[in-house]
């Protein structure tokens, strides 16, 4: 029988677009020790550490070199993780797989970029095929509105939609010390009078780019019970990988066929048969306001075409019957390396009712997922009981 | 020790050189573009999917491709947008002028798309469900780039 699987602590840095206070072992260090000491667990308690990160933004071959100085990894086994977008929840995933498996009982989880340092636009066209695909290449911004575009072009949706997702997460944000952007008066006009980078896209549409690093601390059940008063409960974990090219996945946003298929088998996995009643709360990997509207459907929470009938109902809103990113999500906080993590640690703190200010009342379930690459997703369910 | 506000940063200008292997399947494709100015995509012989680009296996059903079959220069934009966002060119390494018009297109006689330019910069004619039609160069090299870009036939 696999070890059941906890969350007992979580650690995150102050996001911000650049913290030239710190290099990247003092940011990671700061994220690591807040989440040792929320977790009341001391170093010789953990028996790995495993490291998500994108070196190309950095341009740093080996980060988990760093894991000694400052992040408690002298001698311990240690795993890096680079999957893209999807890295954070990869490396809870790996985490959990291994505690699962019984070869650890607690583990380290780190995930962390610092953007300032490199350049993200340029390092990212490395995604790209280099034979087939670099040449186009077109940032993140230009291929995120081509494949909002094809959302668009599925109807049901329009630009007021999208900005209000885009308030709702800045008001979100706003209630969360860590996130990095902080606008708690942005009105759904100021996102549609924005600058339009890029058709649909708007400046205010767009995630921004963070530097910044986030902890957290797993443990098996017979650890959990002992040293958490409410642990979140990892219940099931997935992820689904796409084909190879950029033009292969038809409806590339408004099916997202690695999201629904992830999700669908969570799902399974945990017997949810309605996700919109039976989750209490989302954290999702939205990269831009356009994407989560197509992950409202993709995930189950609405029905194809009506994702925007969702937010002008509020259903999605702090207060609504399916908050999602009360902590302001992506749309406010993008170390790309951490991001997927913040994810789970968010997820994690609803459960765990230690959001604070973000804390949505009663959440028994979460969803927490990444997303990155090539349109690949990962998927976790994380809950007060087992 | 004297504390200081001032952030120091160390820059770090690398340029490195890479060589990729176009591989068998590629190798053929272009080889095509480039001697004819013609495209070709590979069947599935189970789905039937014709895939560009070509290659060896299905990843849905996997099983091995095998069959060269000759696509459209002409398709439709399944996704449309004119980039104003300012961004550095990963073949130039210098700022791509913008704006410029880029679409996913589906060439008749192919299942899967491609992304590609499209030469068309205003966003009230550049919409998904319009015909293109590809611009090949008279003096092909052999790359994407052979493909000038696409532009709008209706």
């Amino acid at each position: 029988m696999p070890q059941k699987v906890a969350i007992i602590g979580t650690g995150q840095t102050k996001h911000a677009a650049k913290r030239t206070d710190v290099n990247i072992r003092e940011l990671v260090n700061e994220a690591v020790t807040r989440a040792l000491i929320d977790a009341e667990v001391q170093l010789d308690e953990i028996d790995a550490i495993m490291i998500g990160n994108m070196e190309p933004f950095e341009g740093f071959m080996f980060p988990e070199h760093w894991a000694v100085e400052g992040w408690g990894g002298y001698l311990k086994p240690s795993v890096k993780f680079n999957t893209g977008g999807t890295v954070g929840t990869t490396t809870i995933a790996a985490s959990y797989y291994y505690i699962a498996a019984g070869i650890y009982d607690t583990v380290l989880a780190i995930g962390f970029e610092k953007q300032s340092d490199g350049h993200t636009q340029t390092a990212i066209t490395t995604v790209g095929d280099p034979v087939w695909e670099r040449t186009m290449m077109a940032g993140a911004v230009g291929n995120f509105a081509l494949m909002a575009s094809t959302f668009i072009a599925e109807g049901g949706v329009t630009d007021e939609h999208a900005a209000k997702v885009a308030v709702k997460a800045r008001h979100n944000g706003a209630r969360n010390v860590n996130a990095h952007l902080q606008m708690p008066d942005l009105k759904v006009e100021d996102v549609m009078k924005s600058e339009l980078l890029s058709w649909p896209v708007r400046k205010l549409d767009m995630c921004p780019q963070s530097d910044g690093a986030v902890a957290v601390v797993l443990t098996a059940d017979h650890l959990a019970k002992k040293r958490c008063a409410r642990p979140a409960w990892i219940r099931a974990v997935t992820t689904a990988h796409e084909q190879q090219y950029m033009g292969d996945s038809p409806k590339r946003l408004a099916v997202m066929r690695s999201q629904t298929a992830a999700s669908r088998r969570l799902y399974k996995m945990v017997g949810i048969t309605n996700p919109r009643k039976e989750l209490d709360v989302a954290e999702i990997y939205e990269v831009a306001s356009w994407a989560e509207l197509a992950m409202y459907q993709n995930l189950g929470f609405c029905e194809p075409g009506e994702a925007g009938k969702l937010i002008d109902e509020g259903v999605t809103l702090m207060g609504g019957e399916l908050p999602v990113n009360p902590s302001g999500g992506v749309l406010c906080t993008n170390p790309i390396g951490a991001t997927a993590m913040i994810r789970v640690a968010e997820a994690a703190l609803q459960v765990m009712g230690k959001a604070g200010e973000h804390q949505v009342p009663n959440v028994k379930t979460a969803l927490a997922t990444g997303y990155g690459g090539n349109a690949w997703t990962d998927a976790m369910i994380l809950s007060a009981s087992f | 020790m004297a504390k200081t506000d001032e952030v120091i940063r160390v820059p770090f200008l690398m340029k490195m050189e890479y060589r990729y292997a176009l591989g068998a399947y590629a190798s053929r494709f272009f080889q095509e573009l480039k001697d004819h100015g013609r495209l070709f995509g590979i069947r599935c012989p189970e789905c039937e999917r014709v895939y560009i680009p070509p290659r060896p296996v299905c990843g849905i059903c996997f099983v091995e491709t095998g069959e060269w079959v000759p696509v459209s220069d002409e398709g439709v934009l399944v996704g449309a947008t004119v980039v104003r966002l300012p961004f550095i060119d990963p073949m130039t390494g210098e700022r791509r002028p913008v704006p410029y018009g880029m679409g996913i297109i589906r060439l008749d006689g192919a299942s899967t798309a491609m992304y590609h330019f499209v030469d068309e910069t205003d966003d009230a004619k550049l919409k998904v469900g319009r015909r293109v039609k590809a611009r090949i160069r008279a003096n092909r090299k052999g790359n994407m780039r052979d493909i000038e870009c696409f532009e709008l036939v209706d």
